[in-house]
């Protein structure tokens, strides 16, 4: 018998396959599996539905309807209305003007991070110096520090630099707060970088930047792209630094996104506070659907750090 | 890696100890914005604060020393015992349903289940998102007219009552609700990479056996898994000293001062009552909890061996 189904195997292949169905096996154990991730699955799934389905009705309809129910009237005159006339106190230009805030925070911020950090990283795996361990050891505790231990003496600092209330100053606090877990991140990325190649350039006469812009530069793209997403979803969704250090003109898109949302004067309108909810992830919402697997590195990255 | 240390200390004579401070300048330049985060901002910046906190500081900074006033004064203020019983509720609570449902997860997931990278986007989603918005989305889902306790009255259910954030006796479990959702995916992912990391041939031997699934991950894995819970421990730990963002967007602290916090204890007294030492000395208490947490695991991690 089973001679004879080897032998007409190719014969079977081109055919398909033959034969009952393998039963799929709803074991008792199964169910459970799949019940309680689905269950699970569903606690997670639900709020981003419930935003976008809220955030495309009209009020009168999210006054009597369910908030789990589709839209029977698809309108797109709340994300309109959040994006440019939704108030803040007097202003009622809505939270376009958060979110060009919070780009032209975040631009700076991500390229001095991560060449601050980067460069760090390498000069601390392959040029160590006296001292430059206790520096880095001081780095990884302060990741650790809560924010508000240190938000006042930065309040001092950035008034004396005259930066308190710019964005330069919230620029450079980001780059600052940045730097553990970025430097933690290069640092290990070079250290597992063959000395040999270092050696060899060390010994072509090649300096500090020069091997640096050379040959490290090039050989790291994939931990620029890991450490550039960590940067724009932590800058992004940062709220502390930028209520602490900006004023309400510049304020960055969470901040703004707040205010509108929990202010306490007029009708609540929930349908353009969830626009205005989802307008605000949706940068970190894109990076994250869009960079995958560099995602998760990023967070392994960060789960060392914390 | 260590070349240079080490043809520094080949010329290290005596002799030419001026040229010392010269060897590697390129780094060390390199290293300035690093040096004076780690110096200035998070050494200086600390330790001013702790310095300050026994201070008599009120709307600005002063150095009218008053020993331990701020914090006695700290401890008798019925705000500051009741955020930070709030802040232990949450915590606790936290702390053990985040390793749980962590844990959980990715057991499943690792059950070479269909789906696994769909789920697993799924759940890791909301850690992308922002506390705030985290935040006010839950803050509408919990909305007890439009929201789900309507729903759930709307099938007929008409005595259904589940309206955490306006019941101060619940709302830290509606922030939970949130928070959790926002934290877990984060764990899970730890979690599952420490399963993937554990060898098959432990499975098959106690397959063997004969010990069943549940007790095979209770009695074998878990403690195996012991770095992992370690290190999720420590970042749930951090995490929950920092909560502030979330209560703002969701609560607001309230009502009342039921959902208030320590962090934003520290916030109200430096930025809104002109009451910088109380200030001080709130967010000095916040760092000694943080220590607390800290220095047993540092010693765990650290202190039997030497690690590069």
């Amino acid at each position: 018998m089973a001679n004879s189904d080897t032998m007409a195997a190719p014969a079977a292949l081109a055919a398909g396959p033959r034969g009952p169905k393998p039963k799929r096996r709803m074991t008792r154990g199964n169910i459970m599996v799949y019940g309680t991730l689905f269950i699970f699955a569903l606690y997670y799934a639900l709020p981003l539905y419930v935003m976008v389905v809220t955030s495309l009705k009209g009020m009168p309809e999210i006054r009597m309807g369910n908030i789990f129910a589709p839209p029977m009237e698809v309108t797109f005159e709340p994300w309109v209305k959040a994006w440019s006339q939704a108030c803040t106190g007097i202003n009622c230009d809505g939270l376009s003007r958060g979110f060009w805030n919070s780009v032209r925070i975040l631009i700076p911020s991500l390229i001095l991070s991560v060449a601050v950090a980067s460069v760090n990283g390498y000069a601390l795996s392959m040029w160590k110096f006296k001292g430059s361990e206790v520096f880095f050891g001081i780095l990884m505790i302060g990741a650790f520090i809560p924010y508000q231990v240190m938000l006042y003496p930065i309040v001092i600092l950035l008034r004396e630099a005259g930066l308190y209330g710019s964005l330069t100053g919230l620029v450079l606090v980001h780059v600052a707060f940045g730097m553990p877990i970025n430097t933690l991140l290069f640092r290990n990325y070079f250290a597992s970088i063959p000395e040999e190649l270092f050696k060899a350039a060390r010994v072509d006469g090649a300096g500090f930047w020069a091997i640096f812009f050379k040959i490290m530069l090039p050989m790291s793209l994939p931990i620029f792209v890991v450490s550039l997403i960590i940067q724009v979803t932590g800058i992004w969704n940062d709220f502390l630094f930028g209520a602490s250090f900006t004023g309400p003109d510049l304020y960055p898109m969470t901040v703004q996104l707040n205010n509108i949302v929990n202010s306490v004067q007029g009708v609540k309108e929930y349908n353009v506070n969830m626009a205005a909810t989802l307008l605000t992830g949706l940068v970190p919402l894109t990076i994250y659907f869009v960079s995958g697997k560099l995602f998760v590195r990023g967070i392994a990255a960060g789960a060392v750090k914390g | 890696m260590a070349l240079s240390e080490a043809t520094d200390a080949g010329q290290a004579g005596p002799t030419k100890k001026p040229t010392r401070l010269f060897k590697n300048m390129a780094s060390k330049i390199a290293a300035l914005p690093m040096v004076f985060t780690a110096l200035v901002i998070f050494v200086g910046g600390t330790v001013w604060t702790i310095v300050y906190s026994f201070t008599g500081s009120g709307l600005l900074p002063r150095l009218k020393w008053v020993g331990l006033d701020q914090y006695e004064r700290l401890w008798n203020s019925r705000k500051w015992l009741v955020s930070i019983e709030n802040l232990a509720i949450y915590g606790i609570c936290s702390l053990i349903l985040t390793l749980v449902i962590g844990f959980t997860l990715a057991a499943l997931l690792d059950r070479k289940v269909r789906g696994e990278g769909a789920l697993r986007t799924i759940f890791l989603y909301p850690f992308a998102l922002s506390f705030i918005v985290t935040g006010l989305i839950w803050q509408w889902i919990l909305n007890p007219d439009l929201g789900l306790q309507s729903v759930v009255r709307g099938m007929g259910w008409e005595a259904f009552t589940f309206d955490p954030l306006n019941n101060s006796s619940l709302v830290m479990f509606g922030l939970l609700i949130a928070g959790l959702w926002q934290g877990t995916g984060l764990i899970m992912c730890i979690m599952l990479a420490g399963l993937r990391g554990i060898d098959e041939d432990i499975w098959k031997a106690a397959r063997v056996d004969g010990i069943g699934t549940v007790k095979t991950y209770i009695r074998v894995i878990i403690p195996m898994m012991r770095p992992v819970f370690v290190t999720s421990l420590v970042l749930i730990g951090s995490g929950i000293v920092k909560l502030y963002d979330l209560v703002v967007a969701q609560t607001s602290g309230g009502p009342g001062l039921s959902s208030q916090v320590p962090a934003m204890y520290v916030m109200t007294a430096m930025f809104g009552g002109q009451n910088l030492g109380q200030g001080f000395a709130a967010s000095t208490m916040m760092l000694v909890s943080v220590v607390i947490i800290l220095v047993p695991w540092a010693i765990l991690e650290f202190g039997g061996k030497k690690r590069g």
